[in-house]
């Protein structure tokens, strides 16, 4: 539970050398680096599968799109997939670079905060309970899962800031560690409740899986993603201020209290949303917003943007493993995203205790 | 004397002993089923959580199931004969202590189910009638199988799972297991003939490159909402390049005889070979 502050020496120096050249340029220089990467990986990932796919017989325009089975994988199974790896990996890596932030704790993400948990629980007691019917034009998953995270985060504030203003770093952290473990109870409940078939769906669904077969799980959380991207870009100055400490950033005129509630609730709405349409993919948050710190510093003008540019090319080599290692049958993605995962926060937390 | 009278008593009433059992406690609902098929119903004394068939069931006390069996409450029956699955190992010890013998079943091959008839008609002393059973199951797929044995083999996919209406989370039927021996009784050619497992997550992927000519969806248990199946069926218009979807050969079974290996297989497959074969109605 110790603060940053190994990383945030260092990336001090590094700051005062690179800070010689303009946000601007150092922004656009990111930006087309990892931009470089997720481009690659968007281009190459949807033609790499289990199958044989002639890729000129995809665009061939002569043949009807009904008739022409190469243009069907191609853009029904194989691009939806990256696409919704591309979401899922850019929202859960931004959700990942907020939190920590906001708590000043490096192993503070979706899945220590008990906000995947939260989501989760949503979506399963959806699918258990047969919660078909779409609210405000919403489908119930998502938005079950989005109102899990919402909760779950909820209350986890609600503990952390009842004795006085503002955050206490170690209370949220149990606090989330503690909602996660309530939260999985209820989660084992709800499948005890379901009938044998549903108990079969949501174990399969906890693992996570990126196989969305069409684009509208992903058009169905798009609204979401989009007022979480737009918080998301209101947030980098006053999270490099609330990472120093919440008095320093008080005093160079942030509103604390107003930004940490706009982190939360933007970071939730990304997890919740990211949730929904892949299940609880894990350890994104954690594994993508340290390598990306390691590589542009601490600047949150630089790591937001980047995380989510390398959160997305992350998950979509991770999908790509997960479809192609034991094909035609297929590895659940969390799996994949867990094995490179717990090691990598094992090493997190050796390095950061020292 | 008195000591060598109560010596045999003990005898008599010890596991494996000779007289059949006449409290059984079933918690697979396809020996449930074969129980009383042959007319031997009236000695089952419980039932599992998932028990359905037949109604007579509804009555009997429920002992949980596979994953959460309720020991104590199996105990209060004081069976003399418990059906568990194989890998029940844990159940089978707690058994053993209590000096309570079992059947153990496993769910294989199509094959398979009639000889389970038998060897449960042998375990409660009803030779007699588990074999009129078995034969009359055997005689009766025999009949479909013939009646469909000289038309073309459509590539069949058979999905016993799906995600509600989506493409999301399918299953299908693998090469091995009774799903599948039932699709070949049926004339379907299972299209993952070549995956030797019970069952296969299928992707979209999977599907397309497969080309099925059929496609029939099973569904079963409590939840099935027969007014919402139209709608849930709509999504496998989205592969349109498959020629079940093109021909508009995407059936729902809907009952739990398509998924308990019991003596309505027969009646099952029957069924399963009309929406492969409907021109053999």
């Amino acid at each position: 539970m110790k603060p940053m502050l190994a990383t945030k020496t260092r990336n001090h120096e590094e700051e005062s050398i690179s800070s010689m050249r303009p946000i601007r340029t150092r922004l656009a220089i990111t930006v087309a680096s990892f931009g470089a990467v997720l481009a690659a990986t968007l281009l190459l990932a949807p033609v790499v599968g289990s199958t044989h796919v002639s890729i000129r017989g995809a665009f061939d325009r002569t043949i009807p799109f009904a008739d022409n089975l190469d243009a069907q994988i191609f853009f029904i199974a194989r691009l939806p997939r990256v696409v919704a790896a591309a979401l899922v990996g850019g929202s859960l890596a931004a959700a990942g670079v907020v939190f920590q932030a906001l708590l000043r704790n490096p192993l503070a993400s979706p899945d220590t905060l008990g906000v995947s948990s939260g989501a989760a629980l949503g979506a399963m007691a959806a699918i258990t309970f047969h919660l078909d019917v779409p609210l405000l034009g919403l489908p119930a998953v998502p938005l079950s899962s989005v109102i899990g995270s919402l909760g779950a985060l909820g209350v986890v504030y609600a503990l952390a800031t009842a004795r006085r203003r503002g955050l206490s770093t170690t209370v949220l952290l149990l606090a989330g560690v503690t909602m996660t473990a309530f939260l999985t109870a209820l989660i084992l409940f709800t499948q005890y409740l379901a009938d044998f078939a549903d108990t079969f769906r949501t174990v399969r669904w906890l693992m996570g899986t990126l196989d969305v077969g069409g684009y509208a799980p992903i058009v169905a959380v798009l609204p979401m993603l989009v007022v979480a991207l737009g918080l998301f870009a209101s947030l980098p100055r006053a999270l490099d201020l609330i990472s120093f400490g919440e008095q320093a950033a008080a005093s160079r005129g942030v509103n604390v209290v107003r930004a940490e509630r706009m982190a939360l609730v933007s970071a939730s709405l990304a997890t919740g949303a990211a949730v929904a349409i892949g299940g609880p993919i894990g350890f994104i948050g954690i594994i993508v917003p340290h390598l990306v710190r390691l590589l542009v510093g601490s600047d949150h003008r630089l790591v937001l943007p980047a995380s989510i540019l390398f959160g997305a090319a992350f998950l979509i080599a991770c999908d790509v493993v997960a479809r192609t290692v034991f094909a035609p049958l297929e590895v659940p993605v969390g799996v994949i995203t867990a094995l490179i995962g717990g090691p990598f926060f094992l090493w997190l937390l050796v390095r950061s205790s020292r | 004397m008195p000591a060598a009278v109560a010596f045999l008593a003990v005898a008599i009433s010890r596991p494996g002993s000779a007289a059949p059992p006449q409290r059984i406690v079933s918690i697979i609902p396809a020996v449930t089923e074969m129980i009383f098929a042959m007319g031997e119903g009236a000695r089952v004394a419980g039932v599992s959580s998932f028990d359905a068939f037949p109604p007579e069931v509804s009555r009997l006390p429920r002992v949980g199931a596979l994953l959460d069996p309720d020991v104590e409450r199996m105990l209060s029956l004081k069976p003399d004969l418990v059906v568990l699955y194989a890998t029940q190992s844990e159940l089978k010890q707690r058994l053993d202590r209590a000096s309570i013998p079992y059947y153990s079943y496993e769910h294989r091959a199509l094959a398979d189910i009639t000889s389970t008839v038998r060897a449960v008609g042998a375990r409660i002393g009803s030779p007699g009638r588990a074999e009129q059973l078995a034969a009359g199951i055997e005689r009766a797929i025999a009949a479909v199988r013939t009646s469909v044995a000289q038309r073309p083999r459509p590539r069949t996919l058979l999905v016993f799972e799906r995600e509600g209406s989506s493409l999301r989370n399918i299953y299908a039927t693998g090469g091995y297991g009774f799903l599948h021996d039932m699709v070949e009784a049926a004339c379907g050619d299972d299209v993952f003939s070549d995956i030797k497992r019970q069952s296969v997550q299928a992707t979209t992927e999977l599907i397309l490159s497969r080309r099925p000519d059929v496609i029939v969806e099973l569904r079963y248990g409590d939840n099935v909402k027969v007014a919402d199946i139209p709608r849930e069926m709509q999504a496998w218009n989205a592969l349109a390049s498959i020629p079940a979807v093109k021909n508009h050969r995407v059936h729902v079974l809907v009952g739990d005889e398509y998924v308990v290996p019991g003596p309505r297989v027969a009646d099952a497959i029957k069924r399963l070979a009309n929406a492969i074969h409907p021109e053999a109605r």
